[in-house]
């Protein structure tokens, strides 16, 4: 009897795996368990390198659909999943968590959750992913608030107030967790908000220190708004940090100026905008900072995660701390990580408003880069160079990749800003000079009109390695192995499979709605899987048996 | 007292006519208005905005808004118990409708002559002028071309004088015509349907729709010229009037 019992338990356990403890440590050593997928970008480095290495450049042509999760929901899919001892999380939009079995897409549990109707956030109602610490998962909601749930059955324990949704702030990024804490920032960058990081116990929910991300009266950095330009200055958040934990510092890229594309009654640098701010994960306390496109009026933003790695770098002994960055504004940056030194930037997509950089690495402007009331042509357009889409390091190839868009423009334009609160505050914005050659579904594009590219830098001197070049823009994140495979896709719905040393496509597939999100790998009972979001579903695939 | 009210009440008229003449709009707000008019607005107001009792845009026959304001106003907020919806756009763009609507008394003038006639239009559309070789409408014609069945809905007068002058003037992204050329060197022109990373959509002068692998094409190239001849010295300019006459007819087919 006692036989039966143990057979029927260890059967039991073998298809319902308990969700063990996940402790900081784990989160900190990541890349030890490449079978989970434990925060938002795959480690705190924020890489997107997996060392699975099960499938090959050799076999991914075998790869072969799984499952697929259909969200009810309509709205841009933009997450990235986690998968923690057997079990997958990731979110329905706009704020819905949702627990399923990684192996066969069903779901365990569902955490339903209506925004407040005062959440207005700009650019999407919805959420990139969630954070998981100990035996809860945490979720940013539109509504701005911070969301702790039972990774065990869903159920709320804590449920706390970031910022007030009525006055434009919204949380859409997955939350960082870094020791007993977990990290947002806030949205809100187009309703004129003051932006800021908020740490919370992870325990109860408890706030533990808060970064404004534009420094207030008497503090340092205020001096770079004109008047009280500060007070709505924007300076969001939309993606999440990085952590260095020799350092302890935590990362993060800060958005852009509010009124966005006017800056006539916001005069100076209007810091911390479209910079990467370096913070102390204890106390929140700035460290350093780094301002990619000082005094912006064309809502470039700093709107990527940090990608952390150690180089050799000339004229360094051994390797060094970077981070590297592909901004919105078109330019390619390895930074000092310990202390913002400028270490190289170098356009990746054609750039017209800048024409190199300082000795201190301050961008040089030229005199017409600034919006007009006629209209000012520049490269990047709005959208950017690239955006939040998630970039890829692999330390296997020593290759940065960066998800962009090439020969791409817009007309600035500015127009009168009045603050109301929670009203818009934009103060113009970008127009196309022609027909749009891609519109409702249909391309009708032309060779040298705009294009989407998977392209691929060597860090160390910025010069561009390779390109997969793509008929419409891309808004797909990227994902390396050391399998030497990099997987992405784009508006057209592809997903696909390239070498990560060359950029020879080796398998797609199509999935009928656009690539969004960023990809994902894990291992279940010895079998890699590659998850990706497309339309309003999780696709999931694995090596055909 | 009442010489004081006079003035007053000059002085309200004035600041009012200043108010809706004073906006300046570059070419650029009026080419992104036209798109988003076509877009949003043309369906009820029409090309020449004048479908509505009581509106005409190219007239500057606004009745329920004199500044620029106004408009955006109604745009943005509609008017309740009328058919004019609220618009889900931001006012950047809604601007650029008012950009447009504020163009249209410039080309007033160029109206369809007083004598154009739709029959007559007709007859050269299906005759001389041999349009339906490459065109389609209400049904008749060749699907190699854009299908006008609805081009009254779409177009103002002016423009499709245009299109006939000058076939090159303007040639919308989804009026292109590409050039396929296949492994054993046959050469297939057809417009653009469709196309991604991967394959291409055509529609051939033999009337097929066509789906390529890129790799199976030796060449996929852009032809950068209309197929479509000048009308300019075909037909008369009496004659030219008949056919737009004709092509604003077009309202559409409804099954």
């Amino acid at each position: 009897m006692k036989n039966v019992l143990s057979i029927a338990f260890a059967t039991f356990a073998a298809v319902s795996a308990a969700p063990a403890q996940v402790g900081f440590d784990r989160i900190l050593q990541a890349e030890k368990e490449p079978q989970n997928w434990l925060t938002y970008s795959g480690t705190l480095k924020s890489q997107r390198y997996s060392t699975l290495n099960q499938i090959t450049t050799g076999n991914v042509k075998n790869l072969e659909l799984q499952w697929v999760y259909q969200a009810r929901s309509l709205e841009k899919y933009e997450a990235t999943p986690l998968v923690v001892d057997g079990v997958m999380y990731t979110v329905q939009n706009p704020d819905d968590v949702v627990a399923l079995d990684p192996v066969t897409g069903r779901v365990f549990w569902t955490f339903s959750y209506t925004p407040s109707p005062d959440s207005r956030p700009c650019c999407g109602r919805l959420s990139r992913g969630v954070a998981v610490l100990g035996d809860k998962v945490f979720i940013g909601t539109i509504d701005a608030r911070l969301i702790a749930l039972d990774a065990r059955n869903g159920k709320p324990i804590w449920n706390v107030e970031v910022d007030k949704p009525a006055d434009g702030y919204a949380v859409t990024h997955a939350p960082l967790v870094i020791k007993d804490k977990v990290i947002v920032g806030v949205a809100g960058g187009e309703y004129g908000i003051r932006g800021h990081i908020d740490a919370f116990d992870a325990a109860t929910g408890k706030q533990v220190w808060r970064f404004y991300t534009i420094p207030g009266a008497g503090e340092k950095g205020n001096e770079t708004w004109a008047g009280d330009s500060w007070k709505t200055g924007g300076a969001s958040v939309w993606v999440t940090g990085s952590f260095d934990p020799d350092l302890n510092l935590t990362y993060w890229g800060i958005g852009n100026p509010g009124p966005d594309w006017n800056g006539d009654n916001r005069g100076g640098d209007n810091l911390y905008s479209d910079s990467v701010v370096a913070l102390d994960a204890d106390t929140g306390v700035l460290k350093w900072y780094y301002q990619f496109s000082p005094h912006d009026e064309f809502d470039y933003d700093a709107v990527q995660v940090p990608v952390l790695a150690e180089i050799p770098w000339p004229g360094s002994t051994g390797l060094r701390k970077v981070m590297m960055w592909a901004n919105r504004n078109g330019l390619f940056y390895v930074l000092d990580r310990a202390n913002g030194q400028f270490l190289l930037g170098k356009p990746f997509v054609k750039v017209t408003w800048m024409k190199g950089f300082d000795e201190k690495g301050r961008p040089m402007k030229v005199p017409e880069a600034q919006s007009s009331r006629e209209g000012t042509l520049i490269y990047p357009g709005n959208q950017g160079g690239t955006n939040w889409y998630n970039p890829s390091y692999s330390p296997a190839t020593g290759l940065f990749y960066i998800p962009a868009w090439e020969d791409y423009s817009s007309l600035f334009v500015k127009q009168d800003a009045e603050y109301v609160k929670g009203q818009q505050f934009g103060g113009g914005g970008p127009r196309n000079l022609t027909p749009p050659v891609v519109a409702g579904g249909f391309n009708y594009r032309k060779e040298g009109e705009q294009y989407g590219v998977v392209r691929a830098i060597d860090p160390k001197t910025g010069e561009k390695k390779w390109d997969f070049p793509m008929s419409d823009v891309t808004d797909a994140g990227i994902m390396t192995t050391s399998t030497n495979l990099l997987f992405s896709g784009g508006r057209e719905g592809y997903f696909f499979a390239l070498d990560a040393r060359d950029g020879k496509l080796l398998w797609k597939a199509t999935l009928g709605g656009r690539v969004t999100s960023g990809p994902m790998t894990y291992s279940i009972n010895g079998r890699q899987y590659i998850a990706v979001c497309a339309g309003s579903s999780l696709f999931v695939y694995a090596l055909r048996q | 007292m009442r010489k004081i009210a006079l003035v007053l009440l000059t002085a309200v008229s004035l600041a009012a006519q200043h108010e809706a003449t004073d906006a300046k709009y570059t070419k650029t707000d009026i080419g992104i208005g036209n798109r988003l008019y076509i877009a949003n607005c043309i369906y009820c107001h029409g090309p020449e905005g004048d479908q509505i009792s009581g509106v005409d845009f190219t007239h500057g026959k606004f009745p329920r808004s004199r500044s620029d304001d106004d408009i955006v106003k109604i745009i943005r907020d509609g008017i309740p118990g009328t058919g004019m919806p609220a618009q889900k756009m931001e006012e950047p763009q809604i601007r650029t409708i008012v950009a447009y609507l504020r163009s249209l008394p410039a080309s007033a003038g160029q109206a369809l002559p007083a004598g154009a006639d739709v029959a007559r239009g007709k007859v050269l559309f299906q005759g001389k002028g041999q349009c339906t070789n490459c065109h389609r409408a209400q049904g008749a014609g060749s699907y190699f071309g854009p299908d006008l069945s609805d081009i009254g809905m779409l177009r103002r007068a002016v423009e499709l004088d245009q299109s006939l002058s000058d076939p090159n003037a303007v040639i919308m992204p989804p009026n292109r015509m590409f050039r396929a050329v296949a492994a054993d060197g046959a050469a297939i022109p057809g417009r653009i349907l469709n196309q991604d990373t991967f394959t291409v959509q055509l529609i051939d002068s033999k009337e097929r729709l066509l789906s390529f692998q890129r790799s199976a094409l030796k060449e996929f190239s852009p032809i950068n010229t209309s197929p479509m001849p000048s009308y300019k010295d075909r037909l008369s300019a009496a004659e030219r009037a008949d056919l737009v006459a004709y092509l604003l007819s077009l309202k559409g087919i409804q099954p």
